[in-house]
């Protein structure tokens, strides 16, 4: 720029006080944008594992997505394999499939089939077992689990307990 | 197809395209401006400071704003000043921003009504300006209307009722205007869309068109001189930078306008801060409930001197009043029949005009506020009538005033 | 070229002020009247002369005061004779569990209004004797001693059970204190207390529900529903709603808004609480506030000294 008045030291320098407040302003924003306290306070839901009937799929729901508790049977408690066993849920003498209940594909939500004991995901034809696992293509992995944390008879979705920890720390969940 | 050549920078690869040096020129370094100037010519440049911050802040609100009428007070009132993070912050800033910006307005309009700067190749300036006085006033009032408190639901009650047209009965437009009986949810949500998109719209439009304006005639001076600009602007660029009766708008006359925004923003963010209580009116803390008027109604300050000539009279001639007021300032140009575009006080009888309009119109405002009662109400009706003969009156001020 | 910058600067503050002095503090003190506060000192009761014993005040206020026949009081083991509807629809108001009326409420004021709630509570223009207007809650009329020495055992009780002031909260003073008819519905608490949270939303509405029908009791009752607080401590000022509590009917003559008898600490706490549910960022609005100011005064001597230096090869 021809300007013949120098902008020189001071204008740079205020120039840069300006920007300190740009910056300021927009730390301000970001944190506007940012989901609201009341949002992530309500991420938290308490299951009573108490009231769920054998062998029957219920869909509960956290953080707005469908979460599927399946209280396994003696005879499924029975067959676990290993890998099966290390993703099993146990709270107080019963054992659950817990799983966030979305296709690890493309996120639609599977069907359960009680009497074969498995899903079917209806939008490609993606398959899994009462454990969680994947045993038709084209779903990636096996069901996520959400974080949870065992109080008692109580479990509570969205808090980080130890056997959580382990699970995701053995990559059986992402 | 236009002739291009190889660029040898980036500079000349966007001039080529969008001749951006000779936009430069025009818009900022040899953009001539007076130097016989004074702080008041920097309000142009904190109006539109101000602008931007009614901008961003409302960014921020819409975001989390709702426009039914269920859940509008509470998405203010709870979600953005209890629940989102700095929420308080941007209600606030937009809350000030939006009465200090007529305190701006106003002075800004009376330095231009002091100065002469709305006649001899100004005209288009100042009617630009006064349509932005309106559609800012517009802008306001629909904003009003979004947080849905009481004062929200009884000014807009009390407004779209003037369109009745008093004697006229016009009952019927008025329930179009509204979209139902009463303001409801479809007066909420057309005020809405009033305010965040067609408004602020025509404003930019119209800040658009005042700049224009205001490009040709460019800027006046604190003597109504008429200066060569191209004479001095030739002094200025030889490198008699202190000879020359002119200066650059950017970065002479900017260094200085920001100089004049930073002390404004002190005293802006301390009303923002710690005493915000004339933008944001208690009554409206209360939900709209439309079986209850307040004790006391009021419209926010700016408008107060405009109710208060509304106010003394018969709901018809209250009207015509009412009306009047609206319009007059925007023929002030043709209305002030002197050709002389010098500072008012050496206009003789203009001066003392000057002097009284602005005292009335403070008059005016006070007793807008004050409720309707004895003392008050004579000194308000005393002060609606002086507006009235003050702008009769001045064409025969001006058409005797000497030719300088 | 003589400077009027100062000239022009004094007279464009000057009016400003002006119009600002006329339109705020001017006409606001012309539409609502200054009522005075007594800092609490319910200077028309008489004071508690007899130093109680809370013993015997127990005895009384299980035994022959009645008390206990419509209030419960958790502290001690006396549960609610009835559910809060049910009450509500049957004396009109839900009586007060009385577990920290002894710290909530000023002594002078409970022994009044053991002996004469009407009085008291300054609604005798609602409930007057004279005319059979009975208020719901009845007078104690003594258990055969010095009345006043009962009295004065059965304040001292109360005060005995209750917890220390300092162990008083905000939010404790104003559901105690307000919260039987007033809503707070940005804290979540309704007449009947804080919302819980509820899996199912039949549950979540059969509270409403009962939520209503108390409101509904309670309208019948004051001939209208008290408002909800939330926002209370924004549309009327700190000094309004001091003086408000300290007694209604100095603002609002004939209201049936009886004088609640809080002390002046848990009336302070009732409004810090107001002022938590209406004006929550209030502290971090002064502390963002403070650092803003001082970076704008930098940013403006900035300005000026970046006008200065374009400046000097102007002039």
């Amino acid at each position: 720029m021809h300007n013949s008045s120098r902008r020189g030291f001071m204008g740079k320098a205020f120039g840069a006080v300006a920007g300190v407040g740009a910056v300021g302003s927009l730390i301000a924003m970001k944190k506007t944008w940012d989901p609201l306290p009341s949002v992530k306070a309500a991420g938290f839901t308490t299951l009573d594992m108490t009231i769920y009937p054998e062998g029957e799929l219920i869909t509960e729901k956290w953080r707005g997505k469908p979460i599927f508790v399946l209280k396994k049977t003696a005879a499924m408690i029975a067959k676990q394999t290993e890998s099966q066993k290390a993703r099993d849920v146990v709270v107080g003498d019963s054992h659950f499939m817990l799983a966030i209940g979305l296709c690890t594909h493309l996120g639609c939500i599977p069907s359960y089939n009680a009497a074969e004991e498995s899903f079917l995901c209806a939008c490609h034809g993606g398959m899994f077992n009462w454990a969680g696992e994947v045993t038709k293509v084209p779903p990636p992995r096996a069901f996520d689990i959400p974080p949870f944390k065992i109080e008692g008879t109580k479990l509570v979705l969205g808090e980080v307990g130890p056997e959580y920890k382990a699970m995701k720390d053995s990559g059986i969940t992402l | 197809m236009a002739h291009f050549t190889k660029a040898t920078s980036v500079k000349d690869w966007l001039n080529q395209r969008l001749a951006v040096e000779k936009v430069e020129k025009v818009m900022a370094s040899e953009y001539w401006i007076p130097k016989n100037i004074n702080f008041l010519w920097a309000m142009g440049m904190v109006l539109a400071i101000t602008f931007a911050l009614l901008l961003v802040s409302g960014i921020f609100l819409l975001m989390y704003y709702q426009p039914d009428v269920k859940d509008a007070f509470y998405s203010v009132n709870y979600t953005i000043m209890r629940d989102v993070d700095y929420g308080w912050l941007w209600r606030h800033v937009h809350g000030v921003a939006a009465s200090v910006v007529f305190l701006i307005i106003y002075i800004h309009m009376f330095t231009g009504i002091y100065y002469g700067s709305y006649k001899k190749g100004r005209e288009m300036i100042w009617i630009s300006g006064m349509l932005l006085f309106v559609t800012f006033s517009a802008e306001a009032f629909s904003g009003y209307m979004l947080p849905w408190g009481q004062m929200s639901y009884w000014a807009g009650m009390v407004i779209t009722n003037i369109f009745s047209l008093g004697g006229l009965h016009l009952d019927g437009l008025v329930e179009w205007i509204r979209g139902d009986y009463v303001p409801a949810q479809a007066f909420l949500t057309r005020f809405f869309m009033l305010h965040v998109l067609l408004l602020p719209l025509a404003i930019m439009g119209l800040i658009g068109l005042h700049f224009a304006a205001l490009r040709i005639p460019h800027v006046n001076n604190q003597d109504g001189e008429e200066i060569d600009f191209d004479a001095e602007s030739k002094k200025y660029l030889a490198g008699d930078k202190a000879g020359s009766k002119v200066m650059r708008f950017a970065n002479d006359f900017m260094s200085k306008d920001l100089m004049v925004v930073g002390i404004y923003l002190i005293f802006f963010f301390y009303l923002v801060f710690f005493n915000y209580g004339f933008a944001l009116d208690p009554v409206n803390f209360d939900p709209a409930d439309g079986l209850k008027t307040p004790a006391h109604i009021y419209p926010e300050w700016y408008f107060l001197w405009s109710y208060e000539i509304l106010r003394p009279f018969s709901v018809n001639i209250g009207l015509i009043a009412f009306g009047f007021a609206q319009v007059i300032f925007m023929l002030l140009p043709w209305l002030d029949r002197s050709p002389n575009a010098i500072p008012a006080s050496r206009r003789g009888a203009f001066s003392i005009w000057f002097w009284l309009l602005l005292i009335d119109m403070i008059v005016l405002t006070a007793m807008g506020k004050l409720p309707p009662e004895g003392i008050f109400s004579t000194i308000g009706l005393v002060a609606a009538l002086a507006f009235i003969v003050l702008w009769i009156a001045l064409p025969f001020i001006t058409m005797n005033e000497k030719k300088v | 070229m003589k400077n009027k910058e100062p000239l022009i600067l004094v007279v464009v503050v000057a009016f400003t002020l002006l119009t600002y002095w006329l339109v705020e503090p001017y006409a606001h003190s012309v539409m609502h009247k200054h009522v005075e506060s007594q800092n609490f000192a319910y200077a028309d009761l008489a004071p508690v002369t007899k130093t109680g014993d809370a013993a015997n005040g127990k005895a009384l206020v299980m035994g022959a005061g009645a008390c206990t026949g419509c209030h419960s009081i958790t502290k001690d083991g006396v549960a609610a004779g009835m559910d809060a509807v049910t009450a509500a629809q049957s004396y009109g108001v839900n009586p007060p569990d009385l577990s920290n009326a002894g710290v909530v409420y000023d002594a002078k004021f409970l022994a009044d209004l053991i002996k004469n709630p009407a009085h008291a509570l300054k609604v005798e223009h609602k409930f007057d004797a004279a005319k059979g207007q009975m208020h719901p809650m009845v007078p104690f009329f003594g258990a055969g001693g010095d009345m006043e020495q009962e009295v004065a055992d059965m304040v001292a009780y109360l005060q005995s059970i209750a917890v220390k002031a300092d162990e008083l909260t905000p939010r404790m003073a104003f559901e105690e204190a307000c919260g039987r008819c007033h809503s707070m519905k940005y804290e979540n608490w309704t007449q009947l207390g804080t919302k819980p949270e509820f899996k199912f939303e039949k549950e979540s509405l059969a509270y409403d529900i009962k939520v209503l029908e108390y409101q509904e009791a309670l309208t019948k009752y004051m001939g209208k529903l008290p408002p909800d607080l939330s926002m209370y401590i924004r549309s009327r000022n700190e000094h309004f709603l001091s003086t408000f509590i300290e007694d209604p009917q100095a603002h609002l003559a004939g209201t049936a808004m009886p004088r609640t008898g809080v002390t002046a600490d848990a009336a302070h706490k009732v409004i810090e609480h107001m002022a938590d549910a209406g004006d929550t960022k209030r502290h971090e609005r002064e502390s963002v506030g403070k650092m803003v100011m001082i970076y704008i005064i930098i940013f403006a001597i900035f300005a000026l000294l970046w006008k200065k230096q374009v400046w000097r090869d102007l002039h």
